[in-house]
């Protein structure tokens, strides 16, 4: 039988050792938050392998779009073409009106609320850490992405990014527990802070006094206080507002539009303010260039 | 004897898989069952060869997971190494358990290091309890077996001492 730990220190000492190392890591990152600069890298180091975890489903996905019969692809075809006419129609109008809306903010002499430069980004569909709400998007530094970017997708506000990697970046979800976004209620302009509850379908709206004029399916958009998420995207819908006599505030849950648990694709917001470019790669070159074109309608 | 370098490689690799397998997307129904491959495969390595395998490479592992999955810096590392320490100071105990009374113990210390992990989220910032805690443990230790039985044939195929 060779000698356990014949060479260097006894096993409590390396204990010791780690645990120390350990919990000066913990401290430093969750109270002090030394690592945030390198979380870059260490993205990076970590990426190649989330990209192989994801690449099963990836190659299911390609198998089932193989195999998918000519019929349907064409049915869907239809179905889609009918939407995109639906949503063009839709177009003509918004145009008209986003001029006319500028024209009504410039009579006013109030700042002109530019149109944003979007990009899809899709999940690398990677499971985190189960007390936090994050997911992993296959957009970087090379694309532009940058902290505390706002993150949408076609039903409503998903949440903002934490932190960039080289090729790919993790996503806050407004329902984690540490995130929390000023919102107005769109009926009447009541502010709030919609903060998350750490589960994925709830949010909470804290201090809210007890004859604020809330009801029950009220729509919630963000009010643009903070500076981060541009001004008017929808973020979640009121469920519950009670009171309990005794407290001071009424108890106020809304659930969020965008179904945080079962997201595929994402818009990657560049506010026109923030002074921050998409860096359009080749792939998404087409999509991105599409929306901005759109986007960036000039004053009249 | 020279016991340094020899299969090292393979070593590392399991580690790699169990990571991949760690973070793989799995439907949301089936996600909440899914075992600590990480520290299985840790731990198994632990018990084969305590001499090479203990608590410093299980808190690299764990530091590397950390990374992996976007946590708090440390926090896997610290319990991986702990659950490192349990099975490396009683490790020729275990090793003459039945593989079915291993996986019990596997399933303790597999609590123990979930326990260890919330309780370092909770003290820094917002984690809550969750049953899912326990099904993890569980899955772990039914999975065990299979899991020994697999490192055991790749640890005999490769020779790895």
């Amino acid at each position: 039988m060779k000698p356990l730990f014949g060479r260097g220190p006894s096993l409590q000492l390396r204990l010791f050792f780690t645990v120390l190392v350990s919990v000066a890591c913990i401290v430093a990152d969750a109270r002090f938050h030394l690592f945030d600069s390198s979380r870059v890298y260490m993205n990076s180091l970590v990426s190649p392998l989330i990209y192989l975890a994801n690449l099963p489903k990836q190659l299911v996905g390609g198998v089932r779009t193989q195999l998918r019969s000519r019929e349907s692809l064409m049915d869907e075809n239809d179905q889609l073409q009918q939407q995109l006419f639906l949503v063009r129609g839709e177009l003509l109008r918004l145009q008209q009106l986003t001029q006319e809306n500028q024209r009504l903010h410039q009579l006013l002499g109030s700042p002109i609320n530019l149109d944003a430069r979007k990009m899809v980004a899709q999940i690398l569909a990677v499971d985190s850490d189960p007390f936090v709400h994050q997911v992993v998007i296959d957009k970087g530094t090379l694309n532009g992405v940058y902290d505390g970017q706002p993150v949408l997708n076609d039903q409503g506000v998903v949440g903002q990014v934490l932190s960039v990697g080289k090729t790919t970046s993790r996503v806050l979800l407004i329902t984690d527990a540490s995130h929390a976004l000023p919102v107005r209620i769109a009926r009447n302009d009541i502010r709030a802070i919609a903060s998350g509850t750490g589960s994925i379908d709830e949010l909470e709206l804290k201090n809210i006094t007890r004859n604020a004029d809330l009801q029950e399916g009220d729509l919630l958009v963000t009010s643009g206080l903070g500076g981060r998420f541009p001004m008017g995207y929808p973020v979640a819908r009121i469920t519950r507002f009670a009171y309990e006599e005794g407290k001071p505030f009424a108890e106020v849950k809304a659930k969020p539009l965008a179904e945080l648990d079962r997201l595929r694709y994402l818009l990657l917001l560049w506010p026109a303010d923030q002074g921050k470019q998409p860096i359009l790669a080749a792939p998404s070159a087409a999509m991105a260039t599409a929306s901005a074109a759109t986007t960036t309608e000039g004053a009249p | 004897m020279t016991v340094t370098g020899h299969g090292k490689g393979s070593i590392y690799l399991t580690i790699l898989v169990a990571m991949v397998l760690a973070i793989i997307p799995l439907p949301p129904a089936l996600d909440s069952f899914r075992p600590d491959w990480v520290m299985l495969v840790v731990i198994y390595w632990v018990l084969a060869l305590p001499h090479r395998v203990n608590v410093g490479s299980a808190w690299l592992a764990g530091l590397l997971l950390d990374m992996l999955l976007g946590s708090t810096l440390g926090v896997r590392a610290l319990a991986l190494a702990i659950m490192a320490y349990v099975v490396a100071s009683q490790f020729q105990k275990i090793r003459n358990f039945s593989v079915w009374q291993q996986a019990l113990v596997m399933g303790c210390v597999s609590l123990l290091g979930q326990l260890v992990i919330f309780w370092a989220e909770h003290l820094f910032s917002v984690a809550f309890l969750h049953y899912r805690l326990f099904w993890t443990s569980l899955t772990t230790c039914l999975v065990w077996p299979w899991v020994y039985l697999t490192l055991r044939r790749i640890r005999r195929r490769y020779h790895i001492r």
